[in-house]
């Protein structure tokens, strides 16, 4: 079966989703993500979308979920490199992730994360709020 | 019916001579087109014309054996409407050949009035059918053209502009409206792609009202840029549309809004850690510093 690779990078996890999302491994990915958080002690959790071209609500919602979870295992999620067509659809489907950030690029999402995790220590983060 | 297509075939010499004499009596467009290519029209057309009366009937203009008939006429028709040729005169094209087709018609049956009559009948009603598929034809290639040009002002008005490293802009004139903002949205993100742009200033100085729906629209655009790790700054905020924005109840609190474009760009750069100084050996008057040069 396949299977989306969530990589370790000191305290983070790099997802990067190469394949056609389908629903089956969405929940895998969320069960993945959830229990290396908790394993490794992960603090940032990177999804780099880049190669995905077709979103559903399901996708979305997805997405959503798993930073959400990250939120509450103490990891602050970055999605990176939403393609434009991408970008429209969610919109459309009034999927705006209010609790999801975003950045243009892996680095862009890698800075992001590190200086979360230093707002954080010195303890002046800026979440976003969930709405 | 068959009489036609054999009168035809049988002087068609002599109706294309006609012909062509009376059209450049009447529309003389020798700058557009060359003899021999109208030449070339008529002798095509008039064969076309006697197989579909031949297979079809005359008063089966839409019938299959008028197809190559139709297909040289549309073909004509779209070729004169982009030289700017007039409708009236892509008809009386077709309408031209009714005088020599009629003395042709009236020597074939000079002895039989009633044979004569219907002839011309048939023919007159076949010429008027095969002229309105000529206008018709032209009618569409214009529609056509309107349309592509519609396209292209919409891509045309909607410019993004590379401001600085990272940060776009993107003045927007005019009402948004749906389509409008399809394009404006594409534009932006696929430039944000293009530039690796974390910042893109929406200017809306050139919007002339901005309601519910046209704020709907900002918000659209602005989520999509947001979902792509861009900031959306709104600028060119005019007191006007400030208050039509607050007496309509928009809620505008997760965008940044400023009143002038320069301060739009001002936070940026200051976002991405950039401030712009005044070089400190600048002279304040260009021409004061030339003029304290020549004195030296």
């Amino acid at each position: 079966m396949e299977k989306i690779p969530v990589l370790r990078m000191g305290s983070l996890l790099l997802i990067t989703i190469q394949v056609d999302m389908h629903d089956k491994l969405a929940l895998q990915l969320q069960d993945d993500v959830t229990e290396r958080i908790s394993n490794w002690g992960s603090t940032g959790v990177l999804i780099d979308i880049s190669s995905l071209e077709i979103v559903d609500s399901f996708i979305g919602r997805m997405l959503a979920n798993i930073a959400a979870m990250s939120r509450v295992l103490g990891a602050e999620t970055v999605v990176v490199g939403m393609q434009p067509a991408v970008a429209i659809t969610l919109v459309e489907l009034g999927m705006s992730l209010p609790g999801v950030r975003t950045a243009l690029s892996v680095e862009a999402g890698m800075e992001l994360l590190f200086g979360a995790a230093t707002d954080t220590q010195s303890g002046s983060g800026d979440e976003r709020p969930e709405a | 019916m068959n009489d036609l297509a054999e009168i035809i075939s049988q002087n068609e010499e002599t109706i294309r001579a006609e012909w062509i004499r009376d059209m450049s009596k009447s529309v003389q467009r020798s700058d557009l087109m060359s003899q021999t290519e109208l030449d070339e029209q008529c002798r095509s057309l008039l064969s076309a014309v006697v197989s579909g009366v031949r297979t079809s009937g005359p008063s089966e203009i839409s019938g299959a054996g008028w197809n190559k008939a139709r297909e040289l006429l549309l073909e004509l028709s779209a070729t004169r409407a982009r030289q700017g040729v007039s409708p009236s005169d892509v008809a009386i094209f077709v309408l031209s050949l009714k005088k020599p087709l009629f003395t042709a018609i009236s020597r074939s049956f000079s002895g039989n009035g009633e044979k004569l009559l219907e002839t011309i009948w048939l023919a007159t009603e076949m010429l008027d059918r095969l002229s309105l598929v000529t206008v018709e034809a032209f009618v569409a290639s214009r529609e056509e053209l309107i349309l592509r040009q519609q396209q292209e002002l919409l891509e045309l008005s909607t410019p993004v502009v590379k401001l600085w490293d990272g940060i776009l802009a993107l003045p927007i004139i005019g009402t948004l409206d749906s389509a409008r903002t399809q394009v404006v949205m594409e534009n932006l993100l696929q430039t944000v792609v293009a530039t690796n742009s974390k910042y893109a200033i929406i200017d809306i100085t050139g919007v002339p009202t901005v309601d519910t729906l046209v704020a709907q629209h900002l918000l659209k655009t602005i989520t999509a840029a947001r979902l792509m790790g861009a900031e959306c700054i709104i600028s060119g905020v005019r007191p006007q549309i400030a208050q039509t924005i607050v007496h309509l109840g928009i809620n505008l609190k997760d965008v940044v809004t400023k009143a002038k474009l320069s301060d739009a760009l001002a936070l940026a750069l200051d976002r991405s850690g950039r401030a712009v100084v005044r070089k400190s050996s600048a002279p304040v008057n260009a021409m004061s510093h030339l003029l304290a040069k020549k004195e030296d």
